[in-house]
Parts: C-alpha cells; sequence; structure tokens
C-alpha cells in the first residue's frame, strides 16, 4: 500500500468514542466496529499493515486482529473493486430468482462470483440472507439494499453505479462527521 | 385485523423521529415505568405471559427473574438485534421505523433489570439502521431520555449500539457476547448462563428486538391486559416476516391465535399464493424449523385447524408439527423442489457453522455434498437414508442449537417428503426440471 495507514482525524475521534462505549480496559470490544472504519479508510479491504496498525490503536495482539478479520464475511481479506455487488444466494432469495440475478451479473460484467472486473469497479460476492426476504431477491451495495431486484433493474443499478465511479463500503464515510 | 401494538402508527410520516414518535404516545410507557418499582417492572412482564420472540419462546419474565445480582458488580441488558435467520426480517423493519420504541423498551426493561449500561448489537449488513439508532439515541440524549438520571427518576442509563460483520452464528446468545467482547463468534458452553456470567463475565440478559419492544405496550396496558390478547400460553401479538411465493409478502402483526389458513389466503395479510398457484409447504419459523406439507400446515393431523401460535404450531411434535420460532414465514409453491430447497439451506449452515464441534462442522458438510450429488443426478438409493444418519448424528450433540438448526430442517424434509427424494435418485432425468446452476463450492457455475 502506497499511501500512509492512518486514519483521518474524525475517524480518530470517532474510533476513540466508540472505546469509550466500553468498561475500562475492555477497549477490544471496540474490534470490529474499528474495523468497519478501516476498510472504510484503506480501499475497501484489510492488508496486513492495516490490521496490524489496528492492533496497535487498541493495544491487542495483531493475531486476535487478524483471528476476527478472517471470521466474519464482511471483512475483506484481499483487495475489491469500488463496488461490491453483493447478491443473497439463502433460501427466499433463491426462491425468487437470485440464481438468474448471479447468472446475468456473471454475464454482463464478465466475471465469476468473487472476482473483480479488470477496470476495478466491481466485485461481485454471494452473500447469506440479508434479513430482507420479503423484498426478494436482494442485493446490497455499500450500505444500500437494492430490493425486489430483476436483471432490468440490476443493469440499471450497475449504471448508475458506474457512471458515479464513487467507492462504496459498508460503513459510508459520510456517517463520520455526524457520529462525532 | 387484529390489534396493532408493535406496528401502531408505523405508517405516520416522521415516526422515526423523537418529536413524532412521542406526539403518538411515545416514552409514555417510560413514564409509567419509572414511577413503578424496579420489580413491579418485572412482574408486570411475568404477568403478560411475554416469551422471547428471538425463536426459542422463553418466558422473558422468568428469565428476567434469572439473572444475578452480586453486590457492586454491573448488570447488562444487551438487545439481540442479528437477524439473520434465513426467512425473518421483522426486527429490521421495526427498527427502521420506529427505532424509538426499541430505544424506550431498552430504557424501561434495563430499568426493571438494574442496567446502567445496555448494548443493541446489530448485524454487520444493516448498517443503515445502525445509523438510524444512532441518531435516534442522540435524539434520546438529548431530550434527557437517556444519560443521568431519565426524567428526574434518578435512574442512570448509557445506551449504545455496536455492529457485527457477518456471521449467522453470532445471533445465538453467547456467540453474540463473545463478538459484543471482539472476539470470534465461538458460542460458549452453558452453564454458566448469560445471567450469571455474560459480556466481561457479568450479569447480562440477552432478548430479542421484538421482545424489548413488546414491553412497551406491556407496561401500556399493565400484563394482565396483555395476556388476555392470544391463546393460551401464546399472549399477545406477533410480528410474522412473510416471505417466498406469496401474493402480499411483508411483515405482519398478527394476534396469537390466528388461523394459518386465514393467515395465507386473507386479504388482509398475504393474500394467497402468488400468481394463484398452488401450496406446497410452509417453513413457518425460520429456515431452521421443520418444514410441513401444505395439508398438515393447514390442519393438525387430528384434523384442527392450524394456528398461528407457539402450542398449535407445534401440535404432533416433530412428527406432524413445526415451531412458531421467529416468525420467518417461508412459502414454497407447487414448483419448488423441496431437495434443491433443502441443499440451499443445508449449505447455509455448513457455511455459517463456527467450526467448534465436529458434527456440526463435518456433518453440514457431508449432508451439503450428498445433497448435491442427488440434484447433480449421481445420487443412490441410500443416500436418503445416509442423509437422515447425518442429522441424526448432529441433533443434540453439540455445544450451541445451530446444529439442531442445520439437522431438523433435513429430518423434515425427507419425513414428509421422502417420495421426491427417491423419484430424484431414481430418475435423474426428472431433474432436468429444477433449475439449477449452482455447484456446491461458492455457487460456482456449472453451465
Ligand atoms: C444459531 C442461532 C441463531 C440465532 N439467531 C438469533 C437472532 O438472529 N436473533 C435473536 O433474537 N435470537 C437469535 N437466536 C436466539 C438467541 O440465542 C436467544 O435465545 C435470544 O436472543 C433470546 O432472546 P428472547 O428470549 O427475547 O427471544 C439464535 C439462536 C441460535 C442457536
Ligand atoms: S453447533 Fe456448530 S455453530 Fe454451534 S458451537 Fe458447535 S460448531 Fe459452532
Ligand atoms: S433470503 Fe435473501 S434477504 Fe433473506
Amino acid at each position: 500500500m502506497s499511501k500512509e495507514i492512518k486514519f483521518t482525524d474524525d475517524t480518530m475521534a470517532l474510533v476513540q468514542r466508540m472505546i469509550k462505549r466500553y468498561p475500562e480496559g475492555k477497549q477490544k470490544s471496540a474490534l470490529i466496529p474499528v474495523l468497519h472504519l478501516a476498510q472504510m479508510e484503506f480501499d475497501g479491504w484489510l492488508d496486513a499493515p492495516v490490521m496490524d496498525y489496528v492492533a496497535l490503536i487498541l493495544n491487542i495482539k495483531p493475531i486476535e486482529v487478524y483471528e476476527v478479520a478472517s471470521f466474519y464475511s464482511m471483512f475483506n481479506l484481499k483487495p475489491v473493486g469500488k463496488c461490491l455487488i453483493e447478491v443473497c444466494r439463502t433460501g427466499p432469495c433463491w426462491l425468487l430468482g437470485a440464481e438468474d440475478l448471479v447468472r446475468h451479473i456473471e454475464k454482463k460484467l464478465n466475471i465469476k462470483d468473487g472476482e473483480t472486473t479488470p477496470d476495478g469497479m466491481f466485485t461481485l460476492k454471494t452473500v447469506e440472507c440479508l434479513a430482507a426476504c420479503g423484498t426478494a431477491p436482494v442485493i446490497q451495495v455499500g450500505e444500500t439494499y437494492h430490493e425486489n431486484m430483476s436483471t432490468e433493474s440490476v443493469d440499471t443499478m450497475l449504471n448508475d453505479y458506474k457512471s458515479s465511479g464513487e467507492r462504496k463500503t459498508h460503513f459510508d464515510k459520510k456517517h463520520i462527521k455526524t457520529q462525532l | 385485523m387484529g390489534k396493532q401494538l408493535l406496528l401502531e402508527n408505523i405508517n405516520v410520516q416522521g415516526i422515526s423521529t423523537l418529536e413524532v414518535y412521542r406526539a403518538n404516545g411515545g416514552y409514555k410507557a417510560l413514564e409509567k415505568a419509572l414511577k413503578m418499582q424496579q420489580s413491579e417492572v418485572v412482574d408486570e412482564v411475568k404477568k403478560s405471559g411475554l416469551r422471547g420472540r428471538g425463536g426459542a419462546g422463553f418466558p422473558t419474565g422468568m428469565k428476567w427473574g434469572f439473572i444475578a445480582k452480586p453486590e457492586g458488580v454491573p448488570r447488562h441488558l444487551v438487545c439481540n438485534a442479528d437477524e439473520s435467520e434465513p426467512g425473518t426480517f421483522k426486527d429490521r423493519f421495526l427498527m427502521q421505523n420506529k427505532p424509538h420504541m426499541l430505544i424506550e423498551g431498552m430504557i424501561l426493561s434495563s430499568y426493571a433489570l438494574g442496567a446502567n449500561v445496555s448494548y443493541i448489537y446489530i448485524r454487520g449488513e444493516l448498517l443503515y439502521v445502525y445509523h438510524i439508532l444512532e441518531k435516534a439515541i442522540q435524539e434520546a440524549y438529548d431530550a434527557g431520555l437517556l444519560g443521568k438520571n431519565i426524567l428526574g427518576s434518578g435512574f442512570d442509563l448509557e445506551l449504545y449500539v455496536q455492529c457485527g460483520a457477518g456471521a449467522y452464528i453470532c445471533g445465538e446468545e453467547t456467540a453474540l457476547i463473545e463478538s459484543l467482547e471482539g472476539k470470534r463468534g465461538n458460542p460458549r458452553i452453558k452453564p454458566p448462563f448469560p445471567a450469571v456470567s455474560g459480556v466481561w463475565g457479568r450479569p447480562t440478559v440477552v432478548n430479542n428486538v421484538e421482545t424489548i419492544a413488546a414491553t412497551v405496550p406491556i407496561i401500556l396496558m399493565g400484563g394482565d391486559e396483555y395476556a388476555k390478547i392470544g391463546i393460551g400460553k401464546s399472549t399477545g401479538t406477533k410480528l410474522i416476516s412473510a416471505c417466498g411465493h406469496l401474493a402480499k409478502p411483508g411483515v405482519y402483526e398478527i394476534e396469537m391465535g390466528l388461523s394459518t389458513e386465514e393467515f395465507i389466503y386473507s386479504e388482509n395479510y398475504c393474500g394467497g399464493i402468488k400468481n394463484g398457484k398452488k401450496l406446497k409447504a410452509v417453513v413457518a419459523g425460520g429456515s431452521s424449523v421443520p418444514i410441513l406439507p401444505a395439508e398438515l400446515f393447514l390442519k393438525t393431523a387430528k384434523g384442527e385447524p392450524r394456528l398461528m401460535s407457539y402450542e398449535s404450531l407445534a401440535d404432533g411434535g416433530f412428527a406432524t408439527g413445526t415451531m412458531l420460532g421467529s416468525g420467518g414465514f417461508i412459502v414454497l409453491d407447487e414448483t419448488a423442489s423441496i431437495v434443491k430447497n433443502l441443499w440451499n439451506f443445508t449449505r447455509f449452515y455448513h457455511h455459517e457453522s463456527c467450526g467448534q464441534c465436529s458434527p456440526c462442522r463435518e456433518g453440514t458438510g457431508w449432508m451439503e455434498k450428498v445433497l448435491h450429488r442427488i440434484l447433480e443426478g449421481h445420487g443412490k438409493q441410500s443416500d436418503v437414508d445416509l442423509l437422515f444418519d447425518i442429522q441424526s448424528k448432529i441433533d443434540g450433540k453439540t455445544i450451541c442449537p445451530l446444529g439442531e438448526a442445520a439437522s431438523w430442517p433435513v429430518a423434515s424434509a425427507i419425513r414428509h417428503f421422502r417420495a421426491e427424494f427417491e423419484e430424484y435418485v431414481n430418475h435423474p432425468e426428472k431433474i432436468k426440471d429444477v433449475k439449477h446452476y449452482y455447484n456446491m463450492r461458492n455457487l460456482q457455475p456449472t453451465a
């Protein structure tokens, strides 16, 4: 990673706020929220030096960070595209056509599940039930839920993200200021 | 439609804000509770007969009664907003639209339990709801509803939201506690129960979002009045999140005791099966509960109408009954493949197993492989019995109930739909009718 690994002042202030939510000496409890912030700040994934940095901030061992980062499905341990397209593949979404959506996206972007487009714009990932089965099939991009999806609405969605070109992460940067 | 205690005013413009929530009677239950003794609040919840809405249906008042109160040790209330059971989306709906109802419930329940620091653990995928809650909590602090000396009562409470990061197992209460401590979501062996040793070894109560929200109407109307709603030991109302092949999927609040037939077919609720198709099967309480064929779902084995209640859905035990579970109501029409649906659920449990116990870690994988083999057209006659055998060796032999959650769907699908499995084995050409695209590893396409 070329740039220096350091949270911006605002993010660091939020990290400090999060640590205070737990009793003295239990700052490790902030690990998962802080890893979300790290993904937001450092290109949507957790490189080893980023995890070491988080360990330093929370005053825990790097292994304690690695074992958590590798357990939870939302933490990316490999680089991802600017937009992570997460398609729900579980029963209720499958009943209403999730497979067709995955196949459609794979064809359209010419990548397979888990891969990133050569321009670095999109990564496709299949995920488990997103707690929105009543509006299946569902796709999550960053913080946004796209519900009742069809191949047509997928096309529109992909075009919109492509033309905006913005990075979409799970924890949207716009919330940092409001939560300080 | 029955009484709407939780979804009341849900369509009022701006109900997610403190101002509109309060203008519509919000925080009246909190005002009332703070004038009562803590033990009186617990008593009202006991009288209401409220049972945990997270899936297990354990009486809430009794659970609260178990919390240990060692001198000088802080206690915690943790709200389980991990909602990840396939088919379940009621908690998200409630939190997104009426965040203050959950916050009000958290404050009065924390008061009842004597907790001064409480947490809402929300699944990571719901970060947008996390931000809604953060905003609502800030509003509550600004209005003196959180923090020191709430509404002049002398009661202090700090309330925080903590997000997870994608792991179904973190809905299990001891895994949730581990996750809240910043660790992998590995369930703990019980005992000790969280009521004695929970977060950071302190006495902890974990309750579902809907359970906590239900304490608001219970305090408002009184436990006895609440207990009059519903049927028998299934008191009050229940949120049902209905999905699958339905004309009108969505979240409905029902009075317990509504007939399953009315729930599926009435225009007030799901409006029947999508596109006028026939009902084939129902998974009534989230993916882990036994699947029932249409006939057994609408009527019990004794021929009585089946009702939406803990007891009626369980009527007949696992031989002919199921469970109310989390209220995740998944409907399959005549075109659905039971075998493929089961493969999908089994794949899910294999993916979500934390890996601590070999019966769960290995067994879920074996079941997934055997089902995959059947779906690929390479099944053997003995595979159906093999599947049944594997699930029986997981059931009851693991640290946490994810093992059972994975085995019950398999046992029930074979029990009620054995012929369909055998048809797949004996006539692999039939499988062509099933839309079949993924292979078992990471859903890579096969064609
Ligand atoms: C694998 C597994 C997943 C669970 N997921 C959830 C969940 O997402 N939400 C929930 O409230 N309870 C879930 N539970 C149940 C909790 O362990 C616990 O019983 C519940 O939060 C207690 O709250 P209640 O008494 O208010 O229902 C799950 C249990 C298991 C075994
Ligand atoms: S039953 Fe499965 S999920 Fe539960 S502790 Fe054992 S391995 Fe983990
Ligand atoms: S199955 Fe896709 S949101 Fe529940």
